[in-house]
């Protein structure tokens, strides 16, 4: 397992103001099991301590609800792509075969919805399917990169990570170790990182 | 969060960890290729080798290297097409059929299935673009404008549907799959040591990290895919039995056809995802991921569209009979005595009978007798698609025109090739790829290790807003058990 200090910047004093400053500093509660993780999360925005984020090795239900995270628009534009599809489908048998070029096919008429109906499916599927994933990994700002910034390469694996924003200064730092040991972290640490 | 009963056998067994299950999975993409793998791919890599040397003979001196003739226009590269096809099937429903009905136990065997599902469809893609016998015009088949005029395809041909469904069906199987990858290949990523590995698997991974919110989308995006796949798998196997069902020739000319097709496919793919599924739990030790419970499972599905197959088949035959078609009757009379009745009789005996084996306990949860019936059934389903195609199409309305078919040593070659072609790509996918979706076995892993429920929180992930999660009694971690007792009357979901 490589070190996570090689992905992170050292520690350095801030030059630029913390809002425009590239680098962040996180407090990473560290967290052994889903229901302590979900319970800490709880109590720890019920104190009023805004999280950054959460990353674990695999979802765990009803951190949706637990983090405030909204539901997801994706079916909608889900949807959406599918009508594109159809319509396209409609649009391109109809004006090939029924415009451009006319042929009787088996004796059918030249606009023969029913035999349409197999590609105008295929086709609603298609756009649903590519147009959706493509929008996932662009909202998600996932595309393929040499450096991930991983703030805990054990996330991945079997734990679960709190990452809660510090100011410049970490003056919170004693605080939330102490809010994150009680809620069940198994460990607590710092970490700052560049692009994130 | 789940209610799992306490009779339900568990899905992973001798009480895995997370991190046991990233290292039992990780272990075969990190280690040095072991002996049976390299022999395995070995063998893989001859039957490649006499794959490409039969598509170039078809391809330089045509289709007459096959053993096609004026009456049997179609014969192993349709049959090869359809069994592979079929094959396929399999994979996607486990990965979005089964997803539906929330059956936890795909976990661990969705991933291989997927790959198979990808590997068949390529394997199948071959047959109907060879057999054009200049593949390199092979985008004749898309809607583009014939560059003599403006004709374009035609879309009231179900070869040209087949042409959108296959499409449609690789790329739809292809980017579900790989969505799946992704998280698991940023375990490897963040696992890796080597330099040529972190960037490969840096750059497979998309930059995953497991965030709350893209988990969420994740958790979106796969239940929507199951949602689209589903139909999907249906239609495709749908749209292959019209390429018959479509025609006039006795034998195909059957409304039957789109539901007995799905069911052989499902049929044939769950026979061979038990048999990739049965070398692969040896060859890479995961038999506490893919337990008796699991191959068990899947006999039973085998054993249920089996039936299904068999009462299409003796459906079939009632119909011609019944409809007083005289040349319907004649070919299923011909089928069963005629010339090919060994064929017949393969079919009746791999399909009907054998599958029936699976009613019997003991036969359910042999790894020997799974296997072998998983063979019998791969050979049974191919002699099926050779049925329906060769037997009706060498005795139809014009006796003057019947003639028999016999395979020359290239059609041999292309299908034995394609075998060849589709072990090398599982092997290799099996080796640099996780055959185990990681994340997903985590998920279910608290939940089945100990023969049942036994996480110490009685947080029951009830889907309200942040602050009624109650306290847990004990911190439990996977594989420990917890002293608490179980919360069992509140069931969620």
């Amino acid at each position: 397992m490589t070190s996570p200090a090689a992905l992170a910047t050292p520690v350095a004093p801030a030059t630029d103001s913390a809002t425009h400053s590239a680098t962040k500093r996180f407090a990473l509660g560290i967290f052994d099991d889903e229901d302590v993780l979900l319970h800490a999360i709880d109590n720890i925005r019920g104190a009023g301590v805004k999280i950054y984020d959460v990353f674990s090795p695999y979802p765990v239900h009803g951190i949706d609800d637990a983090l405030g995270i909204e539901r997801s628009r994706l079916p909608i534009a889900a949807f959406f792509y599918g009508m594109c599809g159809l319509a396209f489908a409609l649009w391109l048998q109809i004006y090939t075969l029924g415009f451009d070029w006319p042929m009787i096919i088996g004796g059918k008429p030249h606009i023969a919805l029913p035999a349409f109906i197999p590609v105008s499916f295929e086709l609603t599927v298609f756009f649903t399917c590519h147009g959706m994933v493509i929008t996932f990994y662009t909202i998600s700002k996932l595309y393929p990169r040499i450096k991930t910034p991983v703030l805990d390469v054990r996330s991945t694996d079997d734990k679960f990570v709190m990452a809660i924003e510090l100011d410049e200064h970490s003056s919170q730092l004693p605080k939330l170790t102490q809010l994150l040991r009680e809620n069940g972290a198994s460990e607590v640490n710092q970490k700052e990182m560049t692009k994130f | 969060m789940q209610y799992v009963s306490p009779v339900r056998e568990p899905l992973v067994t001798s009480g895995k960890t997370y991190h046991d299950v990233t290292q039992d999975i990780c272990y075969q993409v990190e280690a040095a290729p072991n002996i049976r793998w390299m022999g395995a791919l070995g063998v893989a890599l001859i039957g490649l080798a006499i794959f490409f040397y039969s598509v170039y003979r078809t391809l330089w001196y045509g289709i007459g290297e096959w053993g096609l003739n004026k009456t049997i226009g179609w014969a192993w590269d349709i049959t090869n097409f359809v069994w592979w096809v079929g094959i396929g099937h399999a994979g996607t429903l486990i990965s979005a059929v089964l997803l539906l009905f929330r059956q936890k136990w795909r976990s661990s065997i969705n991933r291989a299935a997927e790959a198979m599902t990808i590997f068949a469809v390529i394997c199948a893609a071959m047959f109907p673009v060879l057999h054009m016998g200049r593949p390199w015009l092979a985008f004749y088949v898309f809607p583009l404008q014939n560059t003599l005029g403006s004709l374009w395809a035609n879309f009231n041909s179900p070869l040209l549907w087949d042409v959108f469904a296959i499409s449609t069906y690789f790329t739809v199987s292809l980017v579900f799959w790989y969505t799946g990858l992704v998280p698991d290949f940023a375990t490897i990523r963040d696992r890796a040591k080597g330099k040529i590995a972190k960037v490969s698997y840096s750059l497979l991974s998309m930059g995953w990290t497991g965030s709350a919110k893209h988990w969420s989308r994740y958790e979106t995006v796969s239940l929507i895919l199951a949602g689209v796949s589903t139909p999907l798998v249906l239609s495709v196997h749908t749209i292959v039995s019209m390429d018959f069902a479509t025609s006039v020739v006795p034998g195909w000319h059957t409304t039957i056809f789109p539901p007995y097709f799905v069911a052989g496919a499902i049929f044939s793919g769950f026979a061979m995802v038990l048999t990739l599924m049965l070398i692969t739990r040896v060859v890479f030790r995961l038999e506490d991921y893919i337990t008796l419970e699991h191959i068990a499972l899947m006999n039973k599905i085998m054993m249920v569209t089996g039936s299904i197959v068999g009462v299409a088949y003796i459906t079939e035959f009632f119909i011609a009979w019944y409809s007083q078609v005289e040349y319907e009757q004649y070919c299923f009379i011909n089928r069963a005595t005629g010339p090919y009745w060994w064929a017949y009789a393969s079919m009746m005996t791999c399909n009907v009978i054998s599958p029936q084996m699976v009613w019997f306990r003991r036969i359910r949860y042999s790894i020997l007798m799974t296997f072998i019936l998983s063979i019998i059934v791969n050979i049974g389903m191919w002699f099926e698609r050779f049925v329906i195609i060769v037997s009706s199409l060498h005795r139809d309305y014009l006796p003057s025109s019947w003639a028999m078919f016999s395979p020359t040593i290239i059609d041999v070659g292309v299908y034995v090739g394609t075998i060849g072609l589709f072990f090398t790509l599982f092997l290799l996918f099996a080796k640099f790829f996780p055959v185990i979706n990681m994340a997903e076995v985590k998920t279910i892993l608290k939940y089945t290790v100990n023969d049942g429920p036994t996480y110490g929180g009685s947080n029951n992930g009830s889907r309200t807003p942040a602050g009624n999660h109650a306290a847990p009694a004990t911190y439990s971690t996977p594989g420990i058990p917890a002293s608490a007792p179980v919360n069992y009357d509140k069931q969620n979901d």
